[in-house]
C-alpha cells in the first residue's frame, strides 16, 4: 500500500483569512444599523460603491499580475477593506468619491505593493486621505444626525441615493439645510475662534460625550470589537494602546486646562476613535507584529491623533496617524523582538 | 499516596489540541506474537553508527549482541529473538531524515530462546557510577522519547555537570501518542524503579516525575507504587495538558522556572530529563538483565479499525503490527511514525519497529498540499511559540534568504514544534519552510568552512612554492658564488668528475 507523504504537523489548521474577514465584516453589523438609525441609509449606498470599486480593483490587479483573480477575492479582504473605508466617508458622498478611494486603497496601496501581506499602508486609510485631500467640499458634507434637533431634514432614501449617484441635492434644499459640522469641526473651529470649551459643548450636536449620534455609532462599533478581541480575531495590545495614547494626552491636557481642551471623554466617543482602535488599526497586515511592538504601535497611532485633534488643519486625525504609523512598523518590529527563550534577558539578541 | 502537586514556572505560548488518544487507552498494553521475521537497523540511535558484528547465516539467540557500538556516542543493538541471520542489507526506515538504513533481517525460529546473561546480577546499589554506565551502555539503552540518544552517554555527560533534578518525562503532549500513559499505568514499578538507579548513578536527592492532567489513571499508578515504596524523594508533578510542555527544554522550564540556553542542555541548568520508557527499560536490564528488545508503541489514528497500545519487538514490520491492531480502514491514507506534529510521513509500512518508534498513526483525511495563502501577519504563531519567536517575521526572512536577519531571530532556537502551523489562518507550512531554511544555513556554514579550508590550502601551497623557490635561488646563488670564486679549471674538473660517475651508473 502506497501512502501519501507530506511534512510534519499533520494536523491542519481550523481558522483560515476568509473566516477572519468575515467575523471582521460581521463585527461591523451593529454599527452599520446604528450608523443608518443616526445619518440615513447613506451608509449602504457607501457600502455597495466602495464593495463593487474594490472587488472590481482586486479582480483587475490579479489579472494584471497574472494571477487567478478567485484567488483573492475568496479572502473577503477586499470587502473589509470597503465596509471601512464605507465607515469613513460621510453618509452622503457621491460615487465617484468613494469609487476613487476604493480604487486608490486597493490598487495602489494594496496590489502595487504586492497584494494582501505585503502592502505597507492600510489601504482604506489610504484610499480615504487621497479623497480627503482631493474632494475637501464632499468629504466635509456630513448630514445632521437625526433626533431632536428642531430644524432637522432628513432625505428620504430616494434622495439619498440620487445624491449618491449624481453629487444633486433635491432643488428645494441646499447644502447647509442638510449639513452640520461634526462635533470634531466644531471643536477645532471653536477652539480655534477663542471659545471656551464649556461654550463649545453647549451647542446641541455635542451630545452626551463625543457628538450625537456619534457616542451611540461608537458604543455599536465597541460591542464588535470586544466580540473580536474575544473570538481573538485580534488582540489586545493595539486597542489598548490607541486608547492611551490618546485619552492620556488628553486628559493631561483636559485637567491642566479644561477651558481650551476637549475631554477624554469627547475624543474618546467622537470621531473614528474606536473604530480605529477595533478595526482600523487592527489590521494585521500593516500593523506591528510584536505583541510589543503593537502596543507601541497603537500608543503612537492615539497620540498622533491627539495631536492633530488639539493642532492639525483636519478636524479628525485617525487616517494620517495610521498612517504615519504604518511608516514606522519595520522600525518598531525591528526594536520589539521579543526574548527569546534562552537567550541572556536584557541584553538583544544581536 | 502522595498528591501531585502544581508549582509551575512559566511556558509561553503552546496549545491546547484535542488529544485523541481514548480510542487507544481503552485496552491494557497487547502483547504481540512473534513475527516470522525481524528487520533490525544496525543503528538506532543518534550518534555514530553502530557496527553489526554476525554473519548471513549465523544463529542468534534473544538478547545476543548483534551490533556493536561504532564510536564515543554510540549504543549496541541486540536480537530482538532467537533465529537465523538470513540477510544483511539496506531496508527502508523511519528516520527523519534519509531513506534507508542498513539492517539485519533475522528469520525467527519461534522458541524465543535467551542467551544467558553475561553478567551475574548484582544489587544495583553496590555498583558504582561507571560500572552502571558501563551496564547500561551495555543495555542498548537510548531514550525512548523519540530522540533515540543513547542514554549511558547523557549520563555521562551529566556526571560532569553541577546537578540538582532529575526529571521524569511523562507528559507526552503530541496528539494520539498513548505508550507513556499505557507504560506508566502498567509498568509503574518499572518507572520508579529507573528513576532510582537513576538516582544513584547521579548521586542525586530530587526526583520529579511529570506527567500531563490527561493521564489521571497514570497519575493514580504512580502514585500507589509510590506509596508502596516509601521513597520521599520522589515527587509526582502534574502539569496542564498543553502542547509542546513535553519537549525537553520546555518541561525543565516548566517545572523549574529555567530557561535552557539557546544551543545548551537542560544539565546547563542542573536537570537531566529522561523519558518514563527510558527509566523502565533501564530497571528492566539493570534488575532483570533484560536487554531493550521490546518498546511499547501506540497503534492509532481514524485509519486502523482497532486503535491499542502494543508492546512488540524492535524490528517488528510496521504492516505487521497494524495488521495485529485490526488493519487498515478503507479511508486510510497517511501513515505516520511518531504522533501528528513531528512524526514522520511514510511512503509504505515495510519499515521496522525502532527504538525511536512511539506511534504508529494512520489518518484518513488526504492532507492539504498548496492550499496556502500569503501571510497576513496576524501573529497567532508568535502568540503561540513556545520559544517565544516570531514565526511570522522568521517566514519573511525565510522567503528573502536573509541568513543574517534568520539568525537574529533566532532560527536556530525553533524547536520544530509545529504550533505555528496550526494556528496559521494562510495555512503555510512554517515548520517545514524553517526546517529548510536550517539546513541552508547550515549549508551556508559548511560551505563557507570548506571555502576557507581550500582557502588556507592555497596558501599554504604557495607558501611552500615561494620557500621552494627561495631555497633553489639561494643554492643557485651558492653555486655562482663558489663557481666564482674556484675558477674555471676546476670547474672542468668538476663536470668530468660527474660525467664519470654517470658514466658509470
Amino acid at each position: 500500500m502506497e501512502f501519501t507523504r507530506t511534512e510534519a504537523p499533520y494536523l491542519t489548521p481550523s481558522v483560515n483569512v476568509a473566516g477572519m474577514m468575515l467575523q471582521v465584516l460581521l463585527a461591523l453589523v451593529p454599527a452599520a444599523l446604528a450608523h443608518m438609525w443616526y445619518f440615513g441609509p447613506g451608509i449602504l449606498f457607501n457600502l455597495v460603491v466602495a464593495a463593487v470599486f474594490c472587488v472590481a480593483g482586486e479582480a483587475l490587479m490579479m489579472h494584471a499580475r497574472g494571477r487567478d483573480p478567485m484567488l483573492a477575492l475568496a479572502d473577503y479582504s477586499a470587502l473589509v477593506t470597503a465596509a471601512l473605508l464605507a465607515f469613513a466617508v460621510p453618509s452622503l458622498t457621491p460615487w465617484w468619491v468613494t469609487a476613487t478611494g476604493a480604487l486608490f486603497g486597493v490598487v495602489v496601496a494594496k496590489h502595487l505593493y504586492g497584494g494582501i501581506g505585503f502592502n505597507l499602508f492600510n489601504p482604506a486609510m489610504a484610499g480615504y486621505v487621497v479623497i480627503l485631500v482631493a474632494f475637501p467640499l464632499q468629504m466635509n458634507l456630513w448630514v445632521a444626525p437625526s433626533m431632536g434637533d428642531i430644524d432637522y431634514i432628513s432625505l428620504s432614501i430616494a434622495q439619498t441615493l440620487v445624491y449618491t449617484l449624481t453629487g444633486n441635492l433635491p432643488d428645494t434644499l441646499t447644502f447647509d439645510a442638510v449639513s452640520r459640522a461634526t462635533p470634531l469641526d466644531a471643536m477645532q473651529t471653536g477652539l480655534r475662534d477663542l471659545q471656551t470649551y464649556a461654550e463649545i459643548r453647549a451647542n446641541p450636536i455635542m451630545g452626551d460625550f463625543g457628538g450625537r449620534g456619534w457616542e451611540w455609532i461608537g458604543n455599536f462599533v465597541a460591542v464588535g470589537g470586544f466580540w473580536l478581541l474575544i473570538r481573538k480575531i485580534i488582540r489586545w495590545q493595539i486597542p489598548t494602546g490607541v486608547f492611551l495614547g490618546l485619552l492620556v494626552p488628553a486628559g493631561i491636557m483636559y485637567l491642566a486646562d479644561p477651558s481650551t481642551h476637549a475631554s477624554p471623554g469627547f475624543h474618546l466617543f467622537s470621531g473614528a476613535t474606536i473604530l480605529c482602535a477595533f478595526f482600523i488599526a487592527t489590521d494585521p497586515v500593516s500593523a506591528a507584529t510584536s505583541p510589543k511592538g503593537r502596543f507601541l504601535y497603537g500608543l503612537g497611532i492615539g497620540f498622533l491623533t491627539f495631536v492633530m485633534r488639539r493642532w492639525g488643519a483636519y478636524a479628525d486625525g485617525v487616517a494620517f496617524a495610521v498612517l504615519l504609523m504604518n511608516m514606522a512598523t519595520p522600525a518598531i518590529d525591528y526594536f520589539t523582538r521579543p526574548h527569546i527563550v534562552g537567550h541572556p534577558r536584557g541584553r538583544r539578541n544581536q | 499516596m502522595s498528591a501531585p502537586t502544581y508549582d509551575l514556572g512559566k511556558l509561553h505560548g503552546g496549545i491546547r489540541l484535542e488529544s485523541g488518544k481514548s480510542a487507544a487507552t481503552r485496552n491494557s498494553i497487547q502483547k504481540m506474537p512473534l513475527p516470522a521475521q525481524l528487520i533490525i537497523p544496525i543503528t538506532q540511535h543518534v550518534g555514530d553508527p553502530a557496527h553489526s558484528i554476525v554473519t548471513i547465516g549465523e544463529r542468534v539467540l534473544k538478547g545476543q549482541l548483534i551490533a556493536e557500538p561504532g564510536g564515543s556516542l554510540s549504543a549496541p543493538v541486540h536480537a530482538s529473538s532467537s533465529g537465523k541471520v538470513v540477510a544483511i542489507e539496506p531496508w527502508p526506515v523511519s528516520r527523519r531524515y534519509g531513506a534507508n538504513a542498513p539492517c539485519i533481517v533475522i528469520e525467527c525460529d519461534g522458541e524465543d530462546r535467551a542467551i544467558e546473561p553475561a553478567v551475574t546480577q548484582a544489587a544495583y546499589d553496590m555498583l558504582s557510577a561507571d560500572e552502571l554506565l558501563a551496564r547500561i551502555l551495555q543495555g542498548g539503552i537510548v531514550g525512548l522519547g523519540g530522540a533515540v540518544f543513547p542514554t549511558a552517554q547523557k549520563l555521562m555527560q551529566a556526571l560532569t555537570c553541577d546537578l540538582k533534578y532529575l526529571l521524569l518525562n511523562g507528559v507526552e503532549c503530541e496528539p494520539y501518542i498513548s505508550c507513556d500513559d499505557m507504560l506508566m499505568r502498567e509498568y509503574a514499578r518499572e518507572v520508579l524503579g529507573g528513576a532510582r538507579i537513576l538516582m544513584h548513578a547521579l548521586q542525586l536527592d530530587v526526583c520529579y516525575i511529570v506527567v500531563e492532567s490527561d493521564k489521571p489513571l497514570a497519575l493514580q499508578s504512580l502514585g500507589e507504587q509510590l506509596a508502596e515504596l516509601g521513597d520521599k524523594r520522589i515527587v509526582l508533578k502534574q502539569v496542564p495538558t498543553i502542547y509542546p510542555s513535553g519537549g525537553e527544554d520546555q518541561l525543565v522550564q516548566l517545572v523549574t522556572n529555567l530557561e535552557v540556553p539557546s544551543g545548551g542542555l537542560p544539565t546547563d541548568v542542573g536537570c537531566l530529563v529522561q523519558n518514563v520508557g527510558t527509566a523502565s527499560a533501564i530497571y528492566d536490564w539493570i534488575v532483570h538483565g533484560k536487554p531493550l528488545l521490546s518498546r511499547v508503541t501506540t497503534v492509532t489514528g481514524d485509519g486502523v479499525v482497532n486503535p491499542m497500545n502494543v508492546e512488540a519487538r524492535i524490528g517488528t514490520l510496521v504492516g505487521d503490527i497494524i495488521r495485529f491492531a485490526g488493519g487498515y480502514t478503507e479511508s486510510a491514507q497517511q501513515l505516520i511514525i511518531g504522533g501528528p506534529m513531528t512524526g514522520k510521513s511514510m511512503s509504505t509500512d515495510l519499515v521496522p519497529l525502532v527504538k525511536a518508534s512511539n506511534c504508529i498513526l494512520v489518518l484518513s483525511r488526504a492532507p492539504s498540499i498548496g492550499a496556502k495563502s500569503p501571510c497576513i501577519r496576524c501573529g497567532d504563531c508568535a502568540a503561540v511559540c513556545p520559544v517565544q519567536l516570531l514565526p511570522q517575521q522568521l517566514y519573511w526572512y525565510s522567503c528573502a534568504d536573509d541568513e543574517k536577519k534568520l539568525r537574529l531571530h533566532g532560527l536556530t532556537d525553533c524547536i520544530e514544534c509545529g504550533c505555528c502551523d496550526l494556528v496559521c489562518p494562510s495555512h503555510i507550512p512554517l515548520t517545514a519552510e524553517f526546517r529548510v531554511a536550517k539546513a541552508r544555513i547550515q549549508e551556508q556554514a559548511d560551505e563557507k568552512a570548506r571555502a576557507e579550508r581550500a582557502r588556507s590550502r592555497f596558501e599554504a601551497r604557495n607558501e611552500r612554492i615561494e620557500s621552494e623557490q627561495r631555497a633553489r635561488d639561494a643554492e643557485l646563488e651558492q653555486q655562482r658564488a663558489t663557481a666564482k670564486r674556484i675558477g674555471p679549471a676546476e670547474i672542468a674538473a668538476i663536470l668530468q668528475r660527474k660525467q664519470q660517475q654517470q658514466d658509470k651508473d
